[in-house]
């Protein structure tokens, strides 16, 4: 959808002039389960442009992940670990010590419950601060929340000022990885972008893209009348709000319009300022293999008397969307994440299908296939930890140790507990159980199998439904030999 | 060296692909081995857990438990059941069942990692040089799992006349991923394409691994697909037609 033809910004200047090309599923509010998942996923495959993010995907991993864990580093990931653990033992407490804090540092401290709540919190801001432009820097949370599309609804511009996130923001999509929202696009998808918005060809060569950007990103930081920010870090003993970034966006964001909000979803807090020591290397090392990212941007509370900027109210939205209902149980690591994004670039799944927009959420990947069906509307999202093949990768990269495969499996299992019409799985498992565990009956399925290939033919056997899909790819194994090596044993004995 | 062990076969063994299996009991037997193969034996459940229904994978743990318990060591030919007696056994069952469980793995092997520790006494050679390009592939269950990267390189550097040409990336999933491989068959096919690409890329004549499921999947694809594809082949039956030709029984196929 395009924004506002003659509105104040002028990043956004010429953006009714982009001829949207995305897929539907690609749109920041697609509607989750409107299209089948495994269709989903083969369209997410096959895409124009998929196969060639793969390949930048591919050669990303090896680059970020084929080193590994130093001895260092990885003494700094049981460390990173163990603080978010600690964090989640008592996650009410610390919520509750860091609004304190940020609120006798002269901030404003709102809970929303659910997304929608997020929205009112936040459009009610704009409303009491005459608020008709916003800038933003990188959010996953304010994605959540839909919240560019309910602002520009109340009539309010909304500018995304993360490289990435202005891309896709051109492009009418959402974004595909965590930290990297444009990953899906290549050079020349961005340069065709810019050069529709601009209304003129533009160079082709990622400097002078960026330096684009920059340029019509400039003016709105100084004439936005509010910035929106996520938080990568809150700390609850000083109420410091601590946003990373590499392209200084978040110091602009959070500096030069009058009212900052900053966004968070409940476990973005951490115990102690001094925290950061670990957190910030760690999260910069999982996300780029950065030693630091460029900018760290600390806020603790509004502009106070004799400071020369800073924005004159700070107002911090802590979003839940069915977090809290998660500690105690067996998926409560999963607040653990630090959103690097580490999990998503290191899964073969995400990459094959050039990026996360094949999993028709919010959060794709590994991380977005464990959190998207535990958060508060995921029952649209219960299929997507199927959409993985267990292969472990993402638990090796993960800088603080979540066990997502495990977590993959175990959603799985309550899918299967809970969805209608599973019964019928359910009886053929048991079945199949039972069979198998009794040897005789065992050895008689196989000698099944083995007369059902002689009398039907490897033709008609790919017709059955597993081997039906199966096969339009894949050659059935010579299943004349079901049974072959019991019966060598028993020539042999 | 244990010198009885029981091998298990796995359902993947005994419904698609016996020859691994087979080959295990010549390289066991050459090494001195007493190789017992227990009737009670079929699957290690791990289909059923990964589909979403633990509760029958643990009547099938359960039962994998009780088959092997007798014996004083376990081999299996497919890296992935081992991982998932390794790791998700205490997962599913409890109590008892657990400690069962734990007691035993402790004493069950895939197969490359019995051979490497203990077939040092084992001279492989394959004659023929042309056979003895192979890349490996990396079945993610026995490298995540079960933590197992270096022993079937080292069978493999084991093997007089055998090459190993590691592929670009060899521990990249081949996108089996059990009922993966057909909920999303599209995705799970392109990722068999790359590896078996990369294992061309070498210009290796075998794709070897140590994982029954894996191999399923690759030699499925590589049949079914037009492009060219290095045969996809499991580690022990390289290990016992270099055996055989070392022996000069030339049992080369
Ligand atoms: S789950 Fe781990 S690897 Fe994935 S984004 Fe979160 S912290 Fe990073």
């Amino acid at each position: 959808m395009s924004g506002t033809p003659h509105g104040r910004s002028r990043a956004l200047n010429g953006r009714e002039r982009v001829r949207p090309r995305r897929p539907e599923w690609a749109a920041p509010e697609y509607p989750p389960g409107a299209i089948p998942l495994p269709v989903l996923a083969a369209g997410a495959l096959s895409a124009p442009g998929s196969a060639q993010t793969t390949e930048r995907l591919v050669g990303l991993d090896r680059e970020l992940n084929g080193p590994g864990w130093s001895p260092e580093m990885a003494e700094l990931r049981e460390r990173g670990a163990a603080i978010r653990r600690e964090t989640l033992a008592d996650l009410e407490g610390y919520l509750a010590q860091l609004t304190g804090r940020v609120e006798a540092n002269g901030g404003v401290v709102h809970r929303a419950a659910t997304p929608a709540d997020g929205r009112a919190i936040i459009a009610g801001i704009a409303r009491d601060n005459g608020v008709s432009m916003v800038v933003k820097s990188k959010s996953m949370a304010t994605e959540e929340l839909h919240l560019n599309r309910h602002l520009e609804e109340e009539g309010i511009e909304v500018v995304e000022t993360d490289l990435g996130e202005y891309i896709v923001q051109l492009a009418d999509e959402r974004p595909s990885h965590i930290i990297a929202p444009a990953v899906h696009k290549a050079q020349a998808d961005v340069t065709e972008l810019f050069g529709q918005a601009a209304g003129e060809p533009v160079a082709d060569d990622p400097n002078a893209l960026a330096s684009l950007a920059r340029d019509r990103l400039r003016e709105d930081f100084r004439t936005a009348d509010m910035g929106i920010s996520g938080v990568n870090f809150a700390a609850a003993d000083t109420g410091t709000l601590t946003l990373m970034t590499n392209e200084g966006n978040g110091r602009m964001v959070t500096s030069q319009p009058r009212v900052h909000v900053a966004v968070m979803p409940v476990e973005k807090v951490i115990p102690r300022f001094t925290d950061l020591a670990t957190l910030l290397p760690l999260l910069a090392h999982a996300a780029s293999k950065q030693t630091l990212t460029v900018y760290q941007t600390m806020v603790t509370g509004p502009r106070r008397e004799g400071e020369a900027d800073g924005p004159e109210r700070l107002h911090l939205v802590i979003l839940d969307n069915g977090r809290t209902r998660l500690p105690g149980t067996r998926y409560e690591e999963v607040l653990a994440c630090i959103r690097c994004g580490a999990c998503q670039g290191a899964c073969p799944v995400y990459r094959t299908m050039g990026g996360g927009h094949g999993y028709g959420a919010v959060y794709g990947g590994p991380i977005g296939a464990v959190l998207s069906p535990l958060l508060a509307d995921g029952a649209q999202h219960r299929q997507l930890p199927f959409l993985s093949s267990l292969c472990g990768k993402c638990y090796d990269v993960c800088p603080v140790k979540i066990p997502l495969p495990d977590m993959l499996v175990d959603l799985r299992a309550d899918y299967e507990r809970d969805r209608r019409g599973g019964r019928a799985a359910r009886l053929a498992w048991r079945a199949w159980a039972a069979a198998w565990t009794r040897p005789l009956v065992y050895r008689m399925s196989l000698r099944a199998v083995r007369a059902a290939d002689r009398i039907l033919g490897q033709r008609l056997l790919s017709r059955f439904p597993g081997a039906r899909v199966w096969t339009r790819t894949r050659a059935l194994p010579p299943l004349r030999r079901v049974g072959a090596f019991r019966a060598w044993r028993r020539k042999r004995a | 060296m244990p010198d009885r062990v029981a091998l298990f076969a796995t359902c993947v063994g005994d419904l698609a692909a016996p020859g691994p299996a087979r080959a295990a009991v010549e390289v066991l037997e050459q090494m001195g081995v007493t190789v017992e193969v227990p009737a009670g034996q079929s699957c290690c459940g791990q289909p059923a857990l990964n589909s979403g229904f633990p509760r029958e994978a643990a009547a099938m743990a359960r039962c994998w438990v009780a088959t092997f318990e007798p014996f004083p060591a376990v081999v299996t030919v497919s890296g992935s059941c081992a991982g998932m007696v390794r790791h998700h056994y205490e997962r599913i069952l409890d109590g008892e069942w657990r400690r069962r469980a734990s007691a035993l793995f402790a004493r069950t092997w895939e197969f490359t990692q019995f051979v490497a520790a203990y077939g040092e006494e084992l001279r492989p050679r394959l004659e023929d040089t042309e056979q003895g390009t192979v890349t490996y592939h990396d079945s993610c269950h026995m490298l995540r799992n079960l933590g197992e990267r270096q022993a079937p390189r080292d069978v493999l550097a084991g093997i007089g006349g055998v090459r190993l040409c590691e592929m670009r990336d060899p521990d990249i999933c081949c996108g089996f991923g059990g009922t993966f491989s057909v909920k999303f068959p599209e995705v799970s096919t392109a990722m068999a394409d790359r590896k078996l690409d990369q294992g061309q890329a070498t210009g290796a004549r075998y794709l070897v691994s140590a994982d029954a499921g894996c191999l399923l999947h690759l030699s499925g694809r590589a049949r079914a697909r037009t492009a060219a594809a290095p045969a996809p082949r499991h580690i022990a039956e390289l290990l016992r037609d270099a055996l055989a030709a070392s022996r000069g029984q030339g049992e080369l196929r």
